[in-house]
Formats: C-alpha cells, structure tokens, sequence
C-alpha cells in the first residue's frame, strides 16, 4: 500500500438541485441537494458517505453514476468526464459501475427469475455473448454470493430479504465492475443477515478488486466497512478523513455530535457516556441556514458562523473540514465514545 | 419490587386458510414497577404478536391463550369494552410509526385533550392544559403552537414525540413501545432515548422496549428478554446477557452487531437464516444454526430453565462458548 493511490474518481464542484413544487399558487421552489461537493475516490478503497437522513447520500450516489445530471461540477472517472459522456458511451461505462440498493425485494423484478435478473445487464453489456456463456457466468457469480445453482430458476418473491440482498450483489457484479455504490445495501435487513451481507460485501472486494461507495446511516456500519468517510450535512461536505481518524478524532462538531448519538451495544460504555445530543431538527434545505448551514444546531456557533460560509479546507494531508473553528475546539475521544 | 405485569404460558395462534400458526409460544416473563424491559429478537420472531395480544390488538385471524395479569385483572380475554377502560390509561402501546396512533384529520391538541376527557374526566380546557404541559414535558419547543397543528404539518421526530406525550398523558404505568426509533435518525433517536430514560424516572412507568438494535438495548434497558421463532430463549439482566451470554443466540447477535469503538475485520455472524414458524426444526428451534448443538439438541426441545441469579436459558449446552474466528 506504499504506491501513490490511483485516483479512480474525482468529483469536482458538484451541484444537484431539485425543483420542487410550493403549494397550489406559489411558484416553484430550489432544492438544493448537493452543492460544492469535491473529493476523489481511490482504487480498491471502500468510501463511506454519513449523514442523516434527507442530507443527500442517495442523491450523490446517484449523481456519480450519472443515473441523476447533476447541475454543475464534474464526474472525472479515470480522467474521463462522465458528465459529458455520449449516451452510448456512457452505456458501455456502465459496465464499471454499479450500484445496490436498499429495498433487495422491491428492487427485484418479480416476473423474472433469479437467473434471469443476474443475466439482464449482460444482455445490454456484453451483447456477444450467447446464452450457455451467460448462464455459465450467472452461476459462477451466484457461488461466490451464496446462492445455490437450484435457485436460478426461482422468483424473487420466493427468498427473503438477505438471499433477495445476494441476488442484488450477483445483479451488480456480472458485469465485472471496478465501483460499486452500496446504498443502505443492510439496513433492510436483521443483524444477523445484515453481518452476513457484510462480510461477504468484503470478500468479494478483496477478490474482485472492488472498489466501494458505502451509503448508510448506521455509522457503526460505516466504521466497520469502510477507509475512509465522508460526512454530509445538508448537501454539503462537513469532513472527510480515514474511519480513525473520523472515530479518534473528529473534528467537526457535526461529526462529534453524530458520533456520541450512536447507540454502543455495551451496556457499562453506554451508561458512563455523555450524550452531546443534538438539539433541535435539520433545517429545511429549501432555505438553508446563512453561513455554516450547521450553525443552528451547533453548540461552538459564534456570530462570525452566521456571516460567511466555512470553506472546506485541507487541513492535513488527507483531511477536509468545513468548519471556522475547528482549531479552536478540543473535545476528547473519551467524551465521544465514552470508552 | 412491586410487579405490574405477569405474563403466564402466553401464546399467540393465527388462523391460516388450511391451518394454523403459533406466533408466540410459553412466554412467560413479569414487569417491575419503573423497570424497563428490553425484548429483541430477529424478524419474526414474535416480538410485536406477543404484546399485541396483550393490548388486545391482535388481527382478526389471532387468538391469544394464557394470562397477562396487571395486578388481579387478566388481559388477556377480555371482553374489548372493558379492556378499553385500561387502555390508554393503565397500560399504552406506541409504535414505530406515529402514524398507526395519531389522527390525520385531528390538530393535536383535540386528539390529546379527547384522551383525558375520556379516561380521567376532564373538562375541555383543563385537558387541553394538560396536553400542552405534556408537550412540553417531552419536549416540544413552542408546545402551544405545536398544538394546533395537524399531524402532518410536524416532522418526524415531533410526531414521535406527539406521539409519546399521548401516551403518557394518563401516566400509565406500563408503556410498551414497540421499535420506537428504528425510523429516526440517531440524533434524533438519542434524544427519544434520553426521553424514555427520564420519563421512567419521574413517573415510574415501566417500558417495554421492542428493538432488534442491541445498542438501544445496552443504553435503556435493565433487563432482557431474548426472542428466537415464537419463544423466549434467554432472559437477565442487560450486564449478564452482554458480557455473559449463556444461549447460543445470544451471543450470535452480540457477535452479529457491528461495535462503532472497536473494529473487527470481519464480524462472526449466526449463519444461516431464521427458522418459518409453520416449520420450526425438531428439537431446539436453533440447532441449525447453532455452533454447539449436540445429538440431544436435535431431538428434544430445551425448556426455559431457570439457572439462577435470576437467569433462565433455554438450551441445553453447558460447555465455553468462544465463538467463531473474532472472538
Ligand atoms: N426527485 C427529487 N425531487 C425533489 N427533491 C428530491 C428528489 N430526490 C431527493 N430530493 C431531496 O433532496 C435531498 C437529498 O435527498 P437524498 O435522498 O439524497 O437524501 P439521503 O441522504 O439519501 O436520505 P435518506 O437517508 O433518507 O435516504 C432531500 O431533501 C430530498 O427531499
Ligand atoms: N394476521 C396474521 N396472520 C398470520 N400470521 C401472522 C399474522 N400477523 C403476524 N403473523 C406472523 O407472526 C409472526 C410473528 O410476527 P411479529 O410481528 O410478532 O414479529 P416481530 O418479532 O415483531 O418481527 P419484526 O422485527 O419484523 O417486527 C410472523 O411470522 C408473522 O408472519
Ligand atoms: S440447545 Fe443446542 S442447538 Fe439449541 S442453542 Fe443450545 S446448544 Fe444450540
Ligand atoms: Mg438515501
Ligand atoms: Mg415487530
């Protein structure tokens, strides 16, 4: 792991906005969903993207995959900007991306049957290949996710929801893809499967190569999985840094307060910690906050916080924050996790 | 301490269009005053059938057996009217979605005061008082203007906490919620949790806690209850369960759950998947995916048993557990 990384993505300037209906005679409104949304993506690492709910994770995940056009920015993959890719083009890019979803029933067809549902991107992908040479992939692809051959002729609604979440998996990685993006691809799903889904998603990374965009709003999920992690707050990037780093050493107050929210399945942990709770609810993204859009949940909050906007800064060599006084504040690790 | 529920050789049966399933088996277990019980289990597993029935509020296709004492009375068969005048007011249920409890048509003030003109005869005004008090009580901030709004035009988390104060405006002494954050964001679930800690406290309501999230349970709850295809299979106190699990199940949750402060390469899940109630496996409904199952776990169904220190199990290995490759 001495090599420099390959950048296997860099998003630039990111922007996605939503028009939005405001009531019988009032015009319409601006979502803003995402905006200055920059970062890279490393081959063979494992990103993930925290934030509560309604902060824009499906929405980046689904702008990277060009399955959304975001308003501005880039989408450089391998330099290449997907942006402004062709539509065939861009359908034969499609190949190297992939996504899973949270709802592993609804996102299944129900009148196709398992085989039928691995095989479909083939059929649009790889077009050349014949159909002894599909199924033969389908079923390699369902060994590796533990599926039994006997299910390539079952339905959907035959399975429950952790073997519907390995069709899902099978779906996403015959095409052989280099990124796949995981949105909340367990939190359908009961702990014991969902540590199953887990541990499977990470021996198919180490043996296909892959590299992982991880979606969820479970951050003990996020820590087990992931490098490194991006926190949003109201479409915007709050930080950036490894999983340790984000664990030990938090240094934005929105990352803080996520973090000592978590529940810790120890009961003696549990009861010495000091919930920093947040107060108060997300504002409307409709019509964000002046300045740091965090400002009015913060507890660090000075007057200067309302007036300009943080910039997201590079504080260390592989750490973004966006916060004016992140300098200023020192909360030990202990009072975050209580350990 | 004084007890407010006891539960005895409860079961839950749904009529089926050929058949029958049972959905709650020989559940036995007893609430303490201001205690706060935690039931978790897998999907399935009979967490939510088991308290309907003890609301009343079983499908109609149900039927519940044994009894739920609360005190001299019996829950369990009573005729509705009269379960009605405990309902609401010595024993409440809320649940994962505010929706199921609150009225869309109603501003929250009329659905809460209707509550204590109901149960404790209030008049309109001196209801509408309480409502408000109770608002601010789990707190809603501008409690007064929150109360004239539908329920609709709240938030998630507030309709929640509408929803709790609705509960509470009786003061119950027992409150069973049912995944009662599992839709909320964690911040927004500590603050419910918080919520639940202190309400307990001032009232001495005792809560039931449904949740399939073993680090809600390690947060709230004093004693637990471990659920698996229908039964209770271990019970104790939080402390014993986590840091010494006896059922295998037990301990294949603990090593299911993802820790945000220590990080495991790889978890040690429970393999394979939860049993179909219309088949539970001969023996102990566990032994397939069960790491120390032995000859007798296949052929005779281990009992909940007491083991002392006010522990039951009901397995049948007394050996070490050292689990799979993390622990
Ligand atoms: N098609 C759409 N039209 C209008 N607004 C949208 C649309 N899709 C998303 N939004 C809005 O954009 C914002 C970001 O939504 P997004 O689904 O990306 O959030 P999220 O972080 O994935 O949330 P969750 O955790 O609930 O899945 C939200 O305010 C959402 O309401
Ligand atoms: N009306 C009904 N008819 C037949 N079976 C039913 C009916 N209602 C519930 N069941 C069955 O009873 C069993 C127990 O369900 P229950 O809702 O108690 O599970 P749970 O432990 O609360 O699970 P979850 O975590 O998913 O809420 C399930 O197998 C369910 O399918
Ligand atoms: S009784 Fe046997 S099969 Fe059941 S949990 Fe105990 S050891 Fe496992
Ligand atoms: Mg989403
Ligand atoms: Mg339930």
């Amino acid at each position: 792991m001495n090599q420099t990384p390959i950048n296997l993505l860099e998003i630039k300037d990111l922007k996605k906005t939503f028009s939005i209906s405001g009531g019988l005679f009032s015009r319409r409104l601006t979502l803003t969903a995402l905006e200055d949304i920059n970062f890279t993506i490393r081959k063979g690492e494992t990103l993930g993207i925290v934030g509560e709910s309604g902060c824009g994770k499906s929405t980046l995940g689904r702008c990277i995959l060009q399955l959304l056009a975001p308003d501005e920015g880039q989408v450089l993959w391998l330099g290449q900007d997907l942006t402004r890719l062709p539509a065939e083009e861009m359908r034969m890019r499609r190949q190297d991306l992939q996504i899973i979803f949270q709802d592993p029933l609804a996102s299944l067809n129900p009148r196709m049957t398992v085989g039928e549902i691995i095989a479909d991107p083939l059929r649009a992908l790889r077009p050349e290949l014949n159909k002894d040479e599909r199924r033969a992939r389908v079923l390699k692809i369902m060994e590796a996710v533990g599926l039994l051959p006997e299910m390539i002729n079952r339905y959907p609604h035959e399975f429950s929801g952790g073997q519907a979440q390995r069709i899902g998996i099978a779906r996403a990685l015959i095409t052989e893809p280099k990124l796949i993006v995981c949105d909340e691809p367990v939190s359908a799903l009961d702990v014991s499967i969902q540590a199953q889904i887990l541990n499977l998603l990470a021996e198919l990374k180490d043996e296909f190569g892959l590299t992982l965009i991880f979606i969820s709003h479970n951050l003990s999920v996020v820590r087990h999985v992931s490098d490194r992690i991006l926190v949003l707050y109201l479409g915007r990037i709050v930080e950036l840094a490894t999983g340790d780093e984000i664990y030990e050493d938090p240094k934005h107050p929105y990352t803080r307060a996520l973090l000592t929210a978590v529940p810790i399945p120890d009961p003696k942990l549990a009861r010495l910690r000091n919930i920093d709770a947040l107060k108060g609810e997300i504002p409307s993204p409709i019509n964000p906050p002046s300045g740091c859009t965090f400002r009015t949940r913060c507890r660090f909050a000075k007057p200067y916080c309302a007036e300009k906007r943080p910039p997201l800064e590079r504080i260390e060599d592989d750490r973004l924050v966006a916060c004016h006084r992140w300098r200023e504040i020192e909360v030990p690790v202990e009072a975050v996790l209580g350990a | 301490m004084k007890q407010v529920l006891k539960v005895e050789d409860m079961s839950v049966t749904f009529e089926l269009h050929q058949s029958e399933v049972q959905a709650v088996r020989e559940m036995n277990f007893t609430l303490s005053e201001g205690e706060t019980l935690a039931v978790v289990g897998e999907s399935g597993s009979g967490k939510s059938q088991a308290f309907l029935a003890i609301m009343g509020l079983l499908a109609k296709n149900g039927r519940a057996g044994g009894r739920a004492m609360m005190g001299d009375i019996n829950l369990i068969g009573m005729p509705p009217r009269q379960l009605d005048t405990h309902r609401g007011k010595d024993i409440a249920m809320i649940f994962q979605d505010p929706m199921t409890s609150l009225n869309p048509t109603l501003k929250v003030r009329t659905q809460l005061a209707e509550v204590l003109v109901k149960h404790r005869d209030y008049d309109q005004q001196k209801a509408t008082m309480a409502a408000i008090e109770m608002l601010e009580r789990v707190g809603i901030p501008e409690p007064v203007k929150r109360a004239n709004a539908y329920p609709h035009e709240l938030s998630g988390g507030m309709r929640q906490r509408v929803m709790i104060a609705m509960a509470l405006l009786c003061q119950p002494k027992i409150l069973i919620a049912d995944e009662p954050t599992t839709a909320l964001d964690v911040t927004v679930q500590a603050q419910m949790l918080d919520l639940f800690k202190t309400l307990t406290e001032d009232f001495g309501t005792s809560l039931v806690l449904i949740t399939h999230d073993l680090g809600v349970v390690a947060g709230v709850a004093d004693r637990m209850m471990v659920m698996y295809g229908g039964r209770a299979v271990e019970k104790g106190t939080v402390d014993d369960l986590f840091y010494d699990p006896r059922h295998p199940y037990t301990l294949g949750l603990l090593h299911s759950t993802p820790h945000i402060a220590k990080r495991a390469a790889r978890l040690d899940p429970i393999q394979g998947l939860p049993p179909s109630l219309e088949h539970l496996p001969k023996g102990c409904s566990f032994n397939p995916r069960c790491a120390f199952a032995f000859d007798r776990c296949l052929v005779e169904r281990p009992p909940l048993t007491d083991t002392g220190n006010g522990r039951e199990k009901a397995c049948f290995y007394e050996g070490p557990m050292a689990y799979g490759k993390v622990a």
